[in-house]
């Protein structure tokens, strides 16, 4: 297969070694979880339990809100004890959460299985949705939204996602390594539920034992595996589209649009749990790392475990930890409490010591020497976007695609000036995407105006033509 | 000598022929006019007191209208539009009425409504969706808050609320 | 709470200008031997005179002086100005023109990162239209070999803080028209080519030991592009807008034309192409931009070297170029990833 280059990126140290030695253990259960009702892109869940009530391990307890949303299972056998606000680590402010007293029992709640090549792909997607999955890449949004857009086109091709690219996180890695056989069935049923004509899994160069674990477990079946370079972020969707296909996503688009609809392995092998053994999306990988951490590891862990919960598992604090980040170093949130819980998103927990961080020093003037643009995996000039984010120069910064920037951290590492790029420009999007939405909105508004203006003259010269028409059989006639 | 002359008669002739070609004429009205359409909000609403935004367009375009009577596009509209005309920026003229502040949008109480299909004719955008003797109902989505639709109205049936929020679809998820 | 990155390459501004200094060293040894010692006092005078007004103008602009004064783009600017004068050049001349540069051309327009045109551009240009003169007087290089007399360490020093040489030398016993002078003189009074560039001051290539400056210089250049300092856009296309024009006119006259080899190792043609067309601030934004920008740099510096009024119009070029990067930037924006061409 041939890739295309990937413009842009960094080669990072990727610090996978201390995490990745030890094979993928179970973490302990606690007595109470924390369950986010707002844990995937798009509006939150509701609930459907009220405080007090008995759950399975497997039930629905939260159904879908409004817009983009999932359903969420009770990932133990308990008692509801409250719904309230507590501290998360995924978003800045607490966020409601439904807290589950553990009774130890395991206890599971019965869904019925299916056959996931006799259902029609419409019930498929359907079927996926019930399972709670979404994205566990870390956008966390909806899989069933994802599939039911793609369904709609023919020939899909199917990517799977196990190029991690950011530093520290090793969760995909492992994963590929020890549950290949998941992944390749979760393909063939991602697969099936949008129709897809191909599938290709595409890791890192710097995964050589997922490879293998791949390879041994495909089996000479039609489904590829692509190596591509370990190339920071190499992994974004965007990035790994262009990569594999040579074609881009356009811009305010799906990748739907060039027939590609993309999927982390992490996702895959949660659909398969879901189809073949009707285990709903309760648990994850995490890993857990960081210099600050005794035994860095990767932990299978419920969702709504303490993160200190998974500190513990690994042998807790070495040392005191200057930082505690979700995600990788590059794209990640800082949080303030180990007492967050696991959620879908979780990918990765650091606990970083001063030397693991490279803080920036002090910020000067930018020389415009280009180090940004060079990097760039959207092609932006972060440099020129800067100066017009000074200004709130929204429609330069629209001209110029910042709403095409996808946050990757990329311009601020290599800045010799030390300006926190990435910031400000994540400060000035929501003021790009409003006025994107405005030119959207009045774009639409003029074409239905001079649809109707075209409308009216068409019936205006219609009722003339009538008139004429009337008036020449009457003349006609007289003469 | 001479080639000074013949350099001067060149450079005189270039320049001659760019001012004649950047000066406005009828057949750059049209492309004018889009390019001025293009910044106007698309309200639809008249308020300019013409028969909608690539009317105003046009107008300014033919040096009709003034540039500062669009309250819905506010002052950025009012500059945008002097920056594509390389004129002085001007504050909306207060006679043109004002907007909201936060975005609103018609709603028709449905228990009122007697179907008379008049709102229908007055909305600009087709927003209104009905028939005649049948209730009516607003589009929110399609609805630019142009308040045309309220006088023709025989009952007083429809009123102005706030647009519903708009999540803006992030480009990449 | 701080926001991702978490991680940022330990770069700096001053890095970056300090490794462009040190690639400077090279052309200034090899200068110093072709010149003698009055570039390390040349030199001795502007980097003080450029750290000092940087001192006060960021002292009147009521901004922090230490990093700005620490980031060594005054001194690339003093360092530049110094390469271009002749070396014995009277103090005051440098002096002023360094503080025009540091003063005028970088802090009038915001300091660091904001000035439009090269400082070091400014400040020369200044200086030779406002003292032709003494800019001609360049010393011969490598006196000995063209019979020449060359001045010791403390007639350079006479020369340069009084404006007189010793009474046992004449200027016109040590100084020589650089090569571009002598071609353009020569030419203009009639002579062919090969009289033009008989003259003892010519060498293999170009002119004697100027030819030596310009591979240290390009040595430098070659050191900045392998390091990442500099991307090569900017100097290729600066070095192929001289070329072009210079082969295309060479082959319709060579008895009225010099080679594009005389015009690459002429002047401040290298200088030029590594060390300021490739100046972030005042140069292109883009890939496309750059070579745009290099382009029009090398072919402007050919119109004023040849049908202009200056022997070398490398510093013209550089700041018509500069006025013309707005333009460039506007018209060279790459295409970003899923839009359309």
């Amino acid at each position: 297969m041939n890739l295309d280059a990937m413009r842009g990126g960094l080669r990072l140290d990727a610090h996978k070694e201390r995490s990745t030695r030890m094979p993928i253990r179970l973490a302990s259960v606690p007595g109470e979880l924390i369950v986010p009702l707002d844990q995937h892109a798009g509006t939150a869940a509701v609930a459907c339990v009220s405080p007090g009530e008995r759950v399975l391990r497997g039930q629905p307890i939260a159904r879908p809100g409004a817009q983009l949303s999932a359903w969420i299972h009770a990932p133990v056998s308990g008692t509801v004890v409250a719904i309230e606000p507590r501290p998360v680590a995924h978003v800045g402010a607490p966020c409601a959460c439904i807290v589950i007293a553990n009774d130890g029992r395991d206890e599971r709640y019965a869904h019925e299985p299916v056959d996931a090549m006799t259902l029609t792909p419409a019930a498929l997607c359907e079927h996926i949705g019930r399972g709670g999955i979404v994205g566990l890449g870390g956008a966390t949004f909806p899989t069933a939204t994802k599939l039911f857009e793609a369904a709609t086109h023919d020939d899909m091709h199917l990517l799977l996602n196990g190029a991690e690219c950011e530093p520290w996180i090793s969760c995909d890695d492992m994963l590929m390594r020890e549950r290949a056989a998941d992944i390749l069935f979760g393909a063939r049923v991602l697969m099936r539920a949008v129709n897809a004509a191909r599938c290709t899994i595409a890791l890192e160069d710097d995964a050589p034992q997922a490879l293998q674990a791949l390879q041994q477990a495909q089996g000479g079946s039609d489904i590829q595996i692509v190596v591509v370079p370990s190339v920071y972020p190499a992994g974004g969707e965007r990035q790994l589209i262009r990569t594999l296909t040579g074609r881009e996503v356009p811009t305010g688009g799906l990748p739907t649009d060039i027939g590609v609809i993309c999927q982390n392995v992490g996702t895959a092998a949660a659909v398969a749990r879901w189809i073949r053994d009707a285990e709903p999306l309760i648990s994850r990988i995490v890993t857990i790392t960081g210099s600050a951490v005794r035994e860095p590891s990767n932990l299978e862990a419920r969702l709504g475990t303490p993160i200190a919960t998974l500190i513990e598992d690994c042998g807790g604090y070495e040392h005191d930890a200057l930082q505690l980040i979700v995600g990788g170093t590059m794209m990640g949130l800082s949080f303030g409490t180990d007492s967050a819980p696991v959620v879908k998103a979780t990918n990765c927990v650091i606990a970083a010591t001063a030397a693991d961080l490279q803080p920036r020093g002090m910020e000067m003037p930018c020389i415009r020497c280009g180090n940004c643009s060079e990097v760039c995996p959207a092609f932006l000039l972060p440099q020129q976007l800067h100066w017009l984010a000074r200004v709130h120069d929204v429609p330069a910064l629209d001209a110029l695609g910042l709403a095409d920037c996808i946050e990757c951290g990329c311009c601020d590492y290599v800045c010799p000036s030390q300006i926190p790029l990435t910031q400000r420009f994540r400060e000035s999007k929501p003021e790009v995407l409003a006025h994107i939405a405005a030119r959207t909105q009045a774009n639409a508004a003029r074409a239905r105006f001079e649809a109707r203006e075209e409308r009216l003259a068409r019936l205006e010269r219609e009722q003339r033509a009538r008139l004429e028409e009337k008036r020449r059989q009457l003349t006609g006639r007289k003469s | 000598m001479l080639t000074t002359i013949v350099i001067v008669a060149v450079l005189a002739a270039a320049l001659a022929a760019s001012i004649w070609w950047s000066a406005p004429r009828p057949d750059r009205i049209d492309d004018l006019a889009r390019r001025i359409d293009a910044l106007l909000p698309q309200t639809q609403c008249r308020r300019c007191t013409f028969d909608g935004c690539k009317p105003y367009a046009t107008a300014i375009a033919r040096g009709e209208a003034d540039i500062n009577q669009c309250p819905p596009g506010g002052a950025a509209t009012a500059s945008a539009i002097a920056d594509l005309l390389r004129r002085e920026p001007l504050p909306v003229d207060a006679r043109f009425g004002a907007m909201p502040q936060i975005p609103e949008v018609a709603w028709i109480d449905e228990s009122v409504c007697i179907g008379c299909t008049k709102c229908i004719q007055a909305c600009p955008v087709d927003a209104i969706v009905g028939a005649s003797k049948f209730m009516h109902t607003v589009i929110a989505a399609e609805c630019t808050g142009c308040e045309l639709c309220i006088p023709p109205c025989p009952v007083d049936c429809i009123e102005m609320r706030p647009a519903p929020l708009r999540i803006p679809v992030a480009v990449n998820r | 709470m701080p926001t991702a990155p978490y991680v940022v390459a330990q770069d700096s501004v001053g890095r970056v200008m300090r490794t462009v200094i040190y690639a400077l060293i090279p052309a200034v040894v090899m200068h110093v031997i072709a010149f003698g010692i009055g570039l390390l006092v040349q030199l001795a005078i502007a980097i003080p005179t450029a750290l000092l007004a940087e001192a006060v103008a960021l002292r009147l602009r009521g901004q922090a002086v230490r990093p700005f004064v620490m980031d060594g783009s005054a001194v690339i600017t003093a360092m530049l100005i110094a390469l271009c004068l002749p070396p014995l050049a009277p103090w005051w001349l440098i002096v002023s023109g360094t503080a025009f540069a540091i003063l005028l051309a970088k802090h009038l327009y915001g300091g660091l990162g904001c000035n439009p045109f090269n400082p070091a551009m400014v400040g020369y240009a200044v200086l030779l239209v406002s003292f032709p003169l003494h800019l001609t007087r360049w010393l011969a290089p490598d006196a000995a070999a063209l019979q020449l007399a060359s001045p010791g360490v403390g007639d350079t020093l006479q020369a340069i803080f009084t404006g007189q040489l010793p009474g046992s030398l004449q200027w016109d016993a040590i100084t020589s028209p650089t090569p571009l002078n002598a071609l353009r003189t020569g030419l203009t009074l009639g002579h062919t080519m090969q009289e033009a560039t008989a003259a003892p001051i010519f060498g293999v290539l170009g002119g004697r030991g100027w030819n030596w400056i310009n591979v240290a210089i390009l040595a430098g250049g070659i050191v900045l592009l392998a390091l990442r300092t500099i991307r090569w856009h900017a100097p290729v296309a600066m070095l192929l807008g001289l070329t072009v024009p210079a082969v295309v006119m060479y082959a319709l006259d060579p008895g009225a034309y010099p080679g594009p080899v005389f015009h690459l190792t002429a002047g401040a043609s290298v200088l030029c192409a590594f060390f300021i067309a490739t100046d972030p601030v005042s140069s292109a934004t883009s890939d496309r931009g750059k070579l745009v920008y290099g382009a029009g740099i090398g072919l402007v510096t050919y119109i004023i070297r040849t049908w202009g009024g200056y022997p070398d119009g490398v510093a013209f070029a550089v700041l018509l170029m500069n006025m013309a990067v707005p333009l460039i930037d506007r018209f060279t924006v790459p295409r970003v990833y899923g839009h359309a061409r």
